[in-house]
């Protein structure tokens, strides 16, 4: 019986982990490839101060919410630990 | 050109991290390949900082965005947005796993000696690459700063690094990589927020890079675009590349990036998985600062450029510079400045004048009053020059150029460890010789460490006569992203990945990639029959794709992985505590 509930915590950990890694990813994608790639056309009709708002996410903005992303996955993985009982 | 305070800060550097050696000498096998997991989170990401910021990052890049424009981007995502994918999805798994270098997962994972020498293989031809570049970087900077001839420059690198690399092994490289941090990222930023100041008014580069130009009332950007199509070139904000090729090239550099063992092994030092992820976050707030601040110093750079030597008159090497630019200004010109002709010796600038008239016209190709172009300036003067464009103090400049030895040198250790450990441990303790004690194995490690730092330095200095380093980065991170990351990803998250999909996968991104990459680079140079419009620097996604999809097939094909195998991998993603 302890066994199985230890699988099943298991098993619940790592799907939170996959749904918040996936979660991430796509920020990550949409930030870069989205924001200063595919769709810098269309962003570029705005501007924050001087830059073009596409253009200032492929040299700016994307590295910025990259380091949020990695420190929100820390904050994260944590609580999920604490959850599911991994780790104390 | 030997400068005083070059000398200082070249010499005091040096000595600082051969003390940090002495002081930090490893005692074991597991402080050498892993400096005995102990290191702190964020030292270990100053440390990651410094071995991933090249000579390249530091000397080349904010050059390269200079003449790119949005172009230049592809580095900027590139090399940072890899760092996402490490945190997510390897460096806590392969931390929790607990060994010392990438092939020894690979091996460990699927339970294959064959796999394992084929990833010691991979990750020796992409630290190869890497490194001769980084002794070029050196014999570079001694050559044209301290008057050393260019072999003697690398052989001096080599001694610096082989003292750390061999005594200290990863111990003392971690300790000297947060020294060489903190001098790269000073020599760096100095520079731009004066740069910043003189141009926008506004010190923090990156407001400057969104602000306008001092006293124009229009964005500096807009500036920009206005004097660089003036010039006939392609406007700042844009490029010439397609956007498949923008696409391609930044998912091979993120994926590449997150596939290369030298920073790989960066997270196999920490305590635990959680400290892994801290780390990964600490390593890309040290790179940001470097990397957001790039295109500040890219886009002011061209500005200062054009205006200090656009249409300014020559003034050649027999006359008397001062008296001649007096003469000049007086009559209402505007004389080359000085800067341009401390550097003109170093070939990184040069000046043709084709239409006679002892003027410099810099001009694009196409340009709207049909005038030639006749200066060109190499990617690196950028960097290398700022200081003395902003006219800065005559000791920024030895500073810059011991940032720049220190990003080389800091690079350069951690290439050799990956080499030392796939030797030592991965080939000698785990395939060839399994009885081998830890001493010898240290010993065998040492001596590892020490021909690589000599193989390295003869890589470099024959790499300077076939100038052939520019042409291979590519291969590094191609190679690594379609050879290691998809085995190591799906290692982790795809539990039915066994033996034969791992071999078959690494076999055939290492094969397609390195065929690519050659015969686009050597034998057939023209754009027009690349794959998909795809260059040979973003082929390793393409082909990271495919190596995928062949392990997937292959693994279908045969038999599942053993029982032990499927709980090392549930025991790597759940930790039990």
């Amino acid at each position: 019986m302890q066994e199985n509930s230890s699988a099943d915590e298991g098993r619940a950990y790592w799907q939170a982990t996959i749904r918040l890694t996936i979660g991430l990813l796509v920020i990550w994608f949409a930030v870069s490839f989205g924001a200063g790639i595919l769709l810098r056309d269309v962003l570029d009709q705005w501007s924050l101060g001087g830059a073009p708002l596409g253009f200032w996410f492929a040299q700016q903005g994307a590295i910025y919410v990259f380091v949020v992303l990695i420190f929100f996955y820390c904050w994260a993985m944590r609580r999920i630990e604490k959850e599911h009982g991994v780790r104390a | 050109m030997l400068d005083p305070w070059t000398l200082f800060f070249v010499v005091t550097t040096f000595a600082l991290y051969i003390g940090i050696a002495i002081w930090a000498r490893a005692g074991s096998t597991d402080d050498f390949y892993v400096a005995g997991h102990d290191v702190h989170p964020t030292v270990n990401g100053m440390a990651t900082a410094a071995d991933w910021m090249s000579a390249a990052s530091f000397l080349s890049m904010a050059g390269l965005i200079a003449f790119m424009g949005y172009g230049g981007s592809v580095y900027l995502m590139g090399w940072t947005g890899g760092y996402v994918l490490l945190a997510l999805l390897l460096a806590p798994f392969l931390r929790e796993f607990g060994k010392f270098t990438v092939p020894d997962f690979v091996g460990d994972r699927y339970y294959s000696t064959t796999a394992r020498v084929i990833a010691v293989v991979c990750a020796l031809f992409v630290s190869f690459t890497y490194i001769a570049g980084q002794m070029k970087g050196v014999g570079v900077a001694f050559s044209g700063f301290l008057g050393v001839p260019f072999e003697w420059g690398i052989i001096i690198g080599m001694v610096i690094v082989f003292f750390y690399a061999v005594l200290g092994g990863m111990k003392g490289v971690t300790y000297t990589q947060v020294a060489q941090y903190c001098v790269l990222i000073f020599a760096f930023t100095v520079p731009a927020i004066f740069m910043s100041l003189i141009i926008t008014g506004n010190p923090v580069p990156q407001l400057g890079f969104i602000g306008e130009a001092q006293g124009e009332g229009i964005s500096m950007l807009a500036k920009l675009n206005t004097v660089v199509t003036d010039l006939g070139f392609l406007e700042y904000t844009e490029t010439n590349k397609s956007m498949i090729d923008v696409f391609c090239i930044t998912a091979a550099l993120m994926f590449g990036t997150a596939g290369l063992p030298h920073v790989i092994i960066r997270f196999f030092t920490v305590k635990s998985a959680d400290a892994a992820r801290v780390s990964a976050g600490w390593a890309l707030i040290f790179i940001a600062i470097l990397y957001t601040t790039a295109p500040a110093v890219g886009a002011f750079a061209r500005i200062n450029f054009i205006d200090t030597v656009n249409e300014a008159t020559y003034i050649a090497d027999d006359e008397d510079y001062d008296a001649r630019s007096a003469e000049i200004e007086a009559a209402g010109g505007k004389p080359v400045p000085q800067w341009y002709k401390d550097w003109e010796p170093t070939g990184l600038v040069a000046f043709e004048d084709k239409n006679g008239d002892g003027v410099m016209q810099y001009r694009g190709p196409n340009a709207p009053d049909g005038i030639e172009n006749e200066v060109s300036p190499n990617n690196d003067i950028f960097v290398l020059a700022n200081p003395q464009i902003a006219n800065l103090p005559g000791w920024v400049i030895g500073l810059v150029v011991a940032g720049g030895l220190a990003a080389a040198l800091s690079t350069a250790a951690g290439l050799l460890m990956v080499i030392s450990s796939a030797v030592s441990h991965d080939l000698c303790r785990r395939t060839l010789f399994k009885s081998m004690d830890d001493k010898t194995e240290l010993r065998v490690a040492r001596g590892a460490a020490a021909g690589a730092v000599f193989a390295a330095g003869l890589l470099g200095i024959f790499s300077n006569s076939l100038g052939f380093v520019a042409q291979v980065v590519a291969f590094a991170f191609g190679l690594a992203a379609a050879s290691l990351f998809p085995v190591i990803f799906l290692g982790i998250f795809w539990k039915r990945m066994n033996k034969e999909g791992a071999i078959a996968s690494m076999l055939t991104g290492l094969i397609t990639t390195f065929g690519y990459i050659y015969w686009f680079k050597f034998v057939d140079t023209d754009p027009a029959n690349w794959l998909f419009g795809v260059s040979p620097e973003g082929i390793g996604f393409v082909f990271m794709w495919l190596a995928a999809g062949v392990g997937v097939v292959t693994t279908l094909a045969t038999k599942p992985p053993p029982k032990e195998i499927l709980e090392l991998v549930q025991k790597i993603r759940v930790p039990v505590s």
